[in-house]
């Protein structure tokens, strides 16, 4: 290290300020100042990649951390009185040990950040010295380096399954089409890829990437936080400018995937890289219970003021009652006496220093302290992790677990929450007609048993081929020893794929209808090879579009999310660096953005695809009707082929079409290539892709088909919204057969909803050439637009998407999540008003709420959806008043009829308007569950909203996606489900579950636990400090208010500090009132920590009032017991603190419900702690501690009888009544947690039967759970009915029969 | 040996494979074996007879024990002017007076003969704190420059260190007494024992006299506390092992009393023919009349005892001790109506 001037140092310092300030940033390689020495560095200004997240540093931790403690106004209060007591006139003690007890609070603070911020150092040190490879221009290839070496300008080669260290603008990749793909999961927790683009236009070096020949500046933006926008150029030595933007930025924190490597510049490093710039931390949230303690620490304060105020006071006539100035009035140093009145104002502060602890000032520590160590609880069960995804629950806000035991309304996704969100085609209906793939719905259906599903999917692959999906084949189960050596390898394989999406047997494998197989064969058959007519077929047309309008890429390796690519079949990838040079000659060529006329033989990106294609297994060629032998040469490993969709839907119609042989095998921006039965391969050219919108519920793309060279655009949406979009039926040539085939698929349509299946229309067009060629110019505006370019775009969207012609429509099943229908149950019957809040067409919704529960048959069922808002509120007003006369009704009393609401998006609007929100609200009180329909995510919160401030209760939301966020930030509590759909909402979440069913222990058992020991510990802290504090108060009417202590002050801050801390703390964090068998078999017992819960105004009071009564006693029995006799100061002090001692442990004693081997030793050891420190503290100080002076007295009191009678008697004195009154409440009017610990201390069968029992009482014996129409059992005789009880008002749901032809058809089908 | 390796390493694997995995052990799955007690009638009714019972005993043998104790109390303020005493009540000067009192049966020894005021406040805390521990340990250092806690009793007005200083010495009760047993007509004085009447810790441990011979010795340079008659090397020229701190009428001063109302022990009476105890009889006390009252409305008394292994005459804790275990039988008796009314679910 060079000496350097301190100005150059100051003037660098300024330098890089300006320099990381400035709007744009010009940075060039570091490569030409390699070795060279800092300050010749021309990227030295920015940040370096060595993060650093902990918030002290060694050397600054102590004013930091007090900085950050004075915080908290508590600390301040104390630290206040502490510095009151060095004010001579107002002292209460001697200064220095006032100062003891907020020291020691504070320090036990400093010691939890100090640990909390080790960790994140740790962790800080782990991440920034994860090695990397950075080009060296010195040894002319890429070294391993740290990640915290990395700086801007610098060269980063990645591999494949690499995380990318800092921000890079990507400037080569493996791939041939100059792709580099990325999982951004760790960022935003999509798990789909994205794809990254090379910096085009830098194509000068083909033959790989020379860093060292880069020698343009690239020029960025400032930093900023949008994951999504980029702005830079890159500019060349000749001026030359190209642009790139988020398309070629490779993100700090994302996984390069698919791609063998890449290499980057570094524009952002460190904490200026978008990652780190969106990584801000836990979340501090404020629970109900914190809220209604700080309102009874302000109680407290009141108190403390009244009592000072009574000192100051008493203080003052004390005064004024002498007569004369006796010889122990003790004037000021100049011998001068103040007057009463000044003398008892002094006396007010000296109160407050006195009396301070009433105030418990350990309290808040001792809160954090009881939820790390409920947290700690919560994290280590054993029933909230989750095999499959390796994962525990994750507290992500640290203070919110007592707001789990309060909650009154549940709002839930029904996506991915209630539901697996792994979409699995179920059955399709093609111009009119239904096809039940039954078969397929036979496999599922044998999933659904409760056996490993690995294990059944591997038994079905060990029949498929020789069965060919024949039910005959159900019957025949695989030897065990099969059986076994599979699951441990499904276990393995499963494991190896927990990262990749949609990848499982379940989703991937659709079995054929063969009614449908024969059409297509038919179909095939009849249109001839290559007479272009064939592609009219309608069924062959539906397929297609299966298989085109969709976002799914394709991509080849199986082993692709694997640490190495060593596929021996892929010969290209032996030696990459060799072959990637051709690779990008042949991307250079692609990427010629003029290739409208390329034919399909010369497409060399197709070529590849191919050639990658030879070598295959042939599973898949089962699935297609046509032997695979017909075409050897183009053979697909389709087994091979993996679909990464962005949404499950999309893959699952991928995988739908594959199993009727119409393979996606390839698709890149600009075109598809599709294998059709035959074996044939298309490639269709992508002319345009009209995306997703939540406006136009709908997609298309327009392709060319290479055949007859039509331009068609093939569109699938939601049914709503295509309907309306049709035109004249299909093909002319198809005149009456097929007229009604609108209505047909409409009545499948509804028929799939009832049956909750999401449902998706299938239309195609084909567009004149000269029809396009003028919207393509239209297109091309909206694109070039810079005004309103979304509102532009989506508007030519809407132009070519009109008289569409339908082709079909298809239903899947999004299954629901293991034990869903128990774990709502299990809500409702503890109390909880269960919401949930779906997308979902309300036929689709309310399925799903009979599946899982939500909705029950016998309840009462309300439907409301209309039109405008008259109609609304008059419908409104009606339920609300036929709502009330059904709960006044005497008759009603007993039944336990529950009311749920069915309410769509827009009646929602509208009952959330001002005007009707109140009613609205009222109305949804009386039900018990709520279904919420066609909801957009701003609905959900603002639905959340509404509920939590008008009536004012805990709310809970749990999603998992993306569009649950706001709801998740809206509720109290936020639970996210890391599931399919990324971790945006377990970002924003405060726990962070993996089932839904977790939710059930977590709330029902955790929730309960946490809120009850906090609530209860906190009832005792308040009970515990105004009871030892009045015992000095009492004390101050027999020493003429003047703040004496009959303890000495040792004693008494040890007293608070170490001999009644830990067992409060203890009782926080082990006390377990009900057991979890118990709290899960009777969910009810939750209901008791809802509302006001067990924390509230009356249990505060009550325990107040009774700190008064205890503390009369201890006091007021010594008293009586040494009055008129020669007993000096601490000698009367002694007995009153043991007693206060026993009295306020055994009172614990009283409230803690289940004793354990902790719990005996704390509160043991707290008595010994006691006895030993005080005895020590006694022998030893002699003259410690003037003017105090406790020396021998413990033991001279240990050795008078009257100490033992006077404890004892101040002990059960005082417990007596609340003893009594324990004991009579639980005998005369048992409290059902009383009730629920009865039950606890059966053994596990009798209790098991009583709750069984006690279930059946309430009426809400465990009914069957609700089967979907599917299952083919074979005592399905009569037509199952599905709605039976619904009100006569339901409007959407008149129609049974249309079921009834379904189950009619698929009855048929079983008894064949 | 091959299959153990590959055994190992599939175990190996399996841990690393649910390295996240919680522990399932009895703690951390909250599940360690417990004890639940539930408070209800049928364990509490023999646990309150339990009580009950043992607290009448106690209460009773308490009661007994306190009612046997003898107490004769001499209140010698002189508030009224029928008193021998009234005389000395506003008089600045050095003041004798005598009370007679008579004792009707033995009254048995030993008898402790205590002091008592009344309002007041010993333990008024400023007055607590004004006095110097180190000085009164004997430590030479303080007897020069004596600790703030003594102010305004630290220095004289001539800027002289006072020892003992504070509030709490300068305000030494310095009335004395002697008792005289009138046999036939002849007034005959009841020795009285002033050995061991303060604490032993106090006496031995807490103050020492500086070790320099003569005591006088080592105070010079100091002064007398303002409001003493002579110096604290003078209280007790008799004994030198109970003169200076650890003069025991000097160490029962400086153990403060607890309530405003309280009694010190002057003496006791352990000699001779009185050991016994006071034979019944006619007795006369005369007090040197020295500590004023008047200021703070306080009443002098003069307590003479006998002790019990409870101590003094309480009647309060044994009448406390029955009427708890009273109430305990009584609760008993509503429990077990309790019981009969209401069965609760866990007698099954």
């Amino acid at each position: 290290m060079t000496w350097r001037s301190p100005l150059a140092l100051v003037r660098d310092a300024l330098q890089g300020q300006r320099a990381r300030e400035r709007e744009l940033r010009s940075l060039v390689s570091n490569l030409p100042y390699e070795g060279q020495e800092k300050g010749k560095q021309p990227n030295r200004f920015f940040l370096s990649n060595a993060i650093k997240t902990t918030k002290y540093s060694l050397l600054l931790f102590l004013p930091m951390n007090l900085y950050e403690q004075f915080h908290r106004l508590a600390n301040l209060y104390f630290v206040g009185l502490a510095i009151l007591n060095f004010i001579p006139v107002v002292n209460a003690f001697q200064p220095e040990v006032a100062l003891i007890p907020i020291c020691v609070i504070m320090f036990l603070t400093a010691l939890k950040d100090g640990w909390e911020d080790f960790r994140r150092y740790q962790s800080d040190r782990k991440v920034n010295n994860t090695p990397c490879f950075v080009y060296s221009r010195r040894e002319k290839q890429y070294v391993e380096r740290r990640w915290k070496d990395v700086r801007v300008g610098d060269f980063v080669r990645v591999v494949s399954n690499e995380i990318v260290p800092a921000d890079l603008l990507l400037l080569y990749s493996s791939d041939p089409n100059g792709v580099c793909h990325l999982e951004t999961a760790n960022l935003d927790g999509e798990t789909n890829l994205k794809q990254r683009i090379v910096v085009s236009g830098l194509g000068a070096a083909n033959l790989g990437f020379e860093p060292e020949s880069f020698n343009s500046a690239v020029v960025c933006e400032r930093p900023n936080s949008n994951l999504n926008h980029f702005k830079c150029f890159v500019e060349k030595p000749d001026k030359d400018k190209v642009g790139a933007s988020i398309e070629s930025l490779l993100l700090r924190g994302c996984t390069v995937r698919n791609t063998n490597h890449a290499v980057g510049f570094v524009v952002y490093a460190g904490h200026e890289t978008k990652a780190m710039l969106n990584n801000n931390g836990s979340r501090y949230k404020r629970s109900k219970l914190e809220r209604k303690l700080n309102v009874d620490v302000f109680f407290c304060l009141i108190l403390l003021f009244a009592m000072c105020l009574i000192g100051a006071f008493g203080h003052y006539l004390w005064l004024e009652s002498l007569p004369g100035v006796p010889s122990f009035l003790v004037p000021d140093s100049n011998g001068h006496l103040d007057v009463p009145s000044l003398e008892s104002f002094y006396m007010f502060f000296t109160m407050i220093i006195l009396l301070q602890i009433l105030i418990p000032i350990s309290l808040y520590v001792s809160i954090e302290l009881v939820k790390v160590g409920q947290i700690f609880f919560i994290t280590n069960d054993i029933d909230l992790y989750d095999e499959e995804t390796d994962s525990r629950v994750q507290c992500r806000a640290l203070n919110i677990t007592e707001d789990l035991g309060q909650i009154e309304y549940v709002f839930s996704d029904k996506t991915g929450t209630l539901t697996e969100n792994k979409m699995v085609f179920r059955r399709c209906s093609v111009m009119g007609t239904e096809y039940p793939h039954k078969e397929n719905a036979i496999r599922l259906d044998v999933i659904d048993e409760p056996e490993s599903e690995e294990e059944v999917i591997f038994n079905q692959h060990q029949q498929l081929p020789r069965s060919r999906w024949s039910l005959e084949a159900e019957g025949i189960s695989p030897p065990d020893t099969q059986r076994h050596g599979r699951r441990r390898k499904s276990k393995v394989a499963a494991n190896a794929h927990s990262d990749a999406a949609f990848s499982s047997p379940l989703e991937t494998e659709v079995i054929p209808d063969q009614k449908l197989l024969q059409q297509i064969s038919r179909a095939e058959s009849s249109g001839g090879r290559r007479d272009g007519n064939r592609s009219f077929d309608p069924h062959l047309d539906f397929f297609l579009a299966l298989a085109i309008c969709n976002t799914v890429v394709v991509s080849a390796e199986n082993a692709h999310r694997q640490r190495e690519c060593t596929s021996p079949q892929s010969s290209q990838m032996r030696n990459p660096l060799e072959t990637f040079s051709s690779l990008v000659k042949k991307a250079g060529a692609f990427f010629q953005r003029d290739k409208r006329n390329r034919t399909l033989s010369e497409d060399p990106v197709i070529d590849s695809a191919k050639t990658e294609d030879e070598a295959d297994a042939n599973r898949l060629r089962t699935c297609s009707l046509h032997a695979p032998s017909q075409n050897g040469s183009a053979i697909v490993e389709a087994e091979e082929l993996c679909y990464e969709a962005e949404s499950p839907d999309e893959a699952a119609l991928v995988y739908a079409a594959r199993a009727y042989g119409f393979i996606l095998l390839a698709r890149t921006p600009d075109s598809v290539t599709v294998r059709l039965p035959s074996g044939e391969d298309l490639v269709f050219e992508v002319l345009d892709t009209l995306t997703f919108d939540s406006n136009r519920k709908r997609m298309s793309v327009l392709v060319r088909h290479p055949v007859t060279k039509d331009y068609v655009l093939y569109t699938k949406g939601a049914d709503y919204s295509i309907m309306e979009l049709l035109g004249t039926p299909y093909a002319e040539n198809f005149s009456g057969i097929e007229k009604n085939v609108a209505a047909d698929t409409q009545y499948h349509l509804d028929c799939y909803a009832k049956e909750g299946l999401r449902t998706l229309c299938i239309t195609k067009k084909v567009v004149s050439e000269s029809t396009y060629q003028s919207w393509l110019g239209e297109r091309k505006r909206a694109q070039a637009a810079m005004e309103c370019r979304e509102e532009l775009i989506m508007q030519t969207a809407v132009q070519l998407e009109t008289n569409l012609t339908l082709l079909g429509a298809t239903g899947i099943e999004d299954r629901l999540q293991e034990k869903v229908p128990d774990t709502i149950v299990a809500l409702r019957e503890a109390g909880i008003h269960v919401w949930v809040l779906t997308g979902d067409k309300p036929e689709t919704a309310v399925n799903i709420g009979y599946a899982c529960r939500l909705l029950e048959e016998e309840d009462l069922v309300i439907n409301m959806s209309c039109k405008n808002k008259v109609t609304c509120t008059a419908i409104l007003d009606c339920t609300l008043e036929e709502v009330r006369r059904y709960r006044d009704d005497p008759r009603n009393a007993g039944t336990t009829q529950n009311i749920s609401l069915v309410i769509d998006g827009n009646t929602l609007d509208m009952a959330k308007s001002p005007d009707l929100q109140e009613r609205f609200v009222e109305l949804t009180k009386h039900c018990r569950s709520v279904l919420c329909c066609r909801v957009t995510p701003l609905q959900k919160s603002a639905v959340v909203k509404l509920v939590r401030e008008k009536l004012k209760v805990m709310t809970l939301a749990v999603g998992d996606g993306a569009n649950d966020v706001n709801m998740i930030q809206a509720a109290d509590v936020g639970i996210g489900i890391s599931g399919q759909e990324g971790m945006q909402a377990v970002m924003a979440s405060d726990f962070a579950i993996s089932r839904f069913k977790h939710l059930k222990k977590l709330v029902l058992v955790h929730g309960h636990w946490c809120y009850t020991r906090l609530a209860n510990m906190i009832i005792y802290f308040f009970y515990k400090n105004v009871a030892y504090v009045n015992l000095l108060f009492w004390y101050q009417f027999f020493c003429g208010f003047t703040a004496t202590t009959m303890i000495d002050y040792w004693l008494m801050i040890f007293f608070n500090l170490f001999f009644t801390s830990t067992p409060p703390i203890m009782f926080g964090i082990f006390d377990k009132d009900v057991s979890v068998e118990v709290l899960q078999g009777v969910p009810e017992l939750y209901r008791t920590g809802q509302g006001k819960g067990e924390y509230n105004f009356l249990t505060f009071w009550i325990a107040i009032l009774d700190a008064f009564y205890q503390s009369l006693v201890c006091f007021f029995i010594p008293y009586l017991a040494y009055q008129d006799s020669d007993v000096d100061l601490f000698t009367f002090g002694t007995p009153l603190n043991t007693a206060a001692l026993f009295t306020i442990l055994l009172h614990l004693g009283i409230e803690i419900k289940s004793w354990t081997l902790v719990h005996w030793i704390i509160m043991l050891g707290s008595v010994a702690l006691y006895f030993i420190v005080t005895l020590a503290y006694t022998a030893t100080c002699v003259t410690c501690n003037p003017p105090s002076n406790p020396y021998w007295i413990l033991q001279n009191q240990m050795a008078d009888p009257m100490f033992y009678l006077i404890v004892t008697l101040c002990t059960v004195v005082a417990l007596l009544p609340r003893y009594t009154f324990h004991v009579l409440k639980n005998s005369v009017a048992p409290s059902p947690l009383l009730q629920g610990r009865q039950l606890d201390r059966m053994d596990p069968s009798t209790r098991d039967q009583w709750i069984k029992e006690w279930r059946g009482f309430r009426g809400g014996a465990p009914a069957k759970r609700y089967e979907l129409s599917d299952p083919p059992s074979p005592t399905l005789e009569t037509p199952v009915d599905f709605f039976p009880e619904f009100l006569p008002d339901s409007n959407f749901m008149g129609d049974d029969l249309s079921l009834n032809v379904i189950t009619e058809s698929r009855q048929r089908a079983v008894h064949t | 040996m091959k299959q153990s390796n590959r055994i190992k390493a599939m175990v190996k694997e399996e841990q690393e494979e649910s390295s996240n995995r919680p522990d399932n052990t009895a703690f951390t799955q909250q599940r360690l074996p417990a004890w639940q007690p539930i408070l209800s009638a049928s364990i509490v009714i023999p646990m309150f007879v339990l009580i009950g019972a043992a607290f009448i005993g106690v209460g009773v043998a308490l009661f007994i024990t306190s009612r046997d104790i003898q107490l004769q109390e001499l209140d010698y303020t002189g508030d009224d002017s029928e008193h021998p005493c009234f005389k000395c009540r506003t008089n600045t000067e050095k003041c004798t007076c005598s009370m007679t009192f008579s004792i009707p049966t033995l009254f048995k020894g030993p008898v402790f003969f205590y002091y008592g005021l009344t309002n007041y406040f010993q333990n008024q805390r400023k007055y607590g704190a004004s006095k110097d521990d180190n000085q009164l340990y004997g430590d030479l250092n303080y007897f020069t420059s004596p600790s703030t806690d003594c102010d305004p009793y630290t220095r004289d007005s001539k800027n002289m260190p006072i020892v003992p200083c504070g509030a709490l010495a300068n305000s030494m009760f310095n009335d004395t007494f002697t008792l005289s047993h009138t046999v036939n007509g002849v007034q005959k004085i009841v020795p009285l024992d002033g050995k061991g009447i303060a604490w032993w810790t106090d006496y031995n441990i807490k103050y020492r006299n500086p070790s320099i011979t003569p005591l006088i010795n080592a105070f010079n340079g100091t002064k007398k506390p303002t409001n003493w008659p002579k110096p604290i090397y003078e209280l007790d020229t008799t004994d030198v092992y109970n003169n200076g701190f650890i003069n025991q009428d000097f160490l029962v001063w400086m153990r403060r009393a607890a309530l405003p109302d309280f009694r010190k022990l002057y003496r006791r009476i352990t000699h001779d023919d009185y050991a016994a105890g006071l034979p019944a009889g006619n007795y006369t006390l005369t007090i040197a009349y020295n500590y004023p009252v008047h200021s703070f409305n306080g009443k002098k008394k003069v307590v003479l005892s006998n002790v019990s292994w409870m101590g003094g005459k309480n009647d309060f804790l044994g009448i406390a001790y029955i009427v708890v275990g009273s109430m305990c039988v009584v609760m008993s008796i509503v429990m077990l109506i309790v019981y009969a009314r209401f069965k609760f679910g866990e007698d099954d």
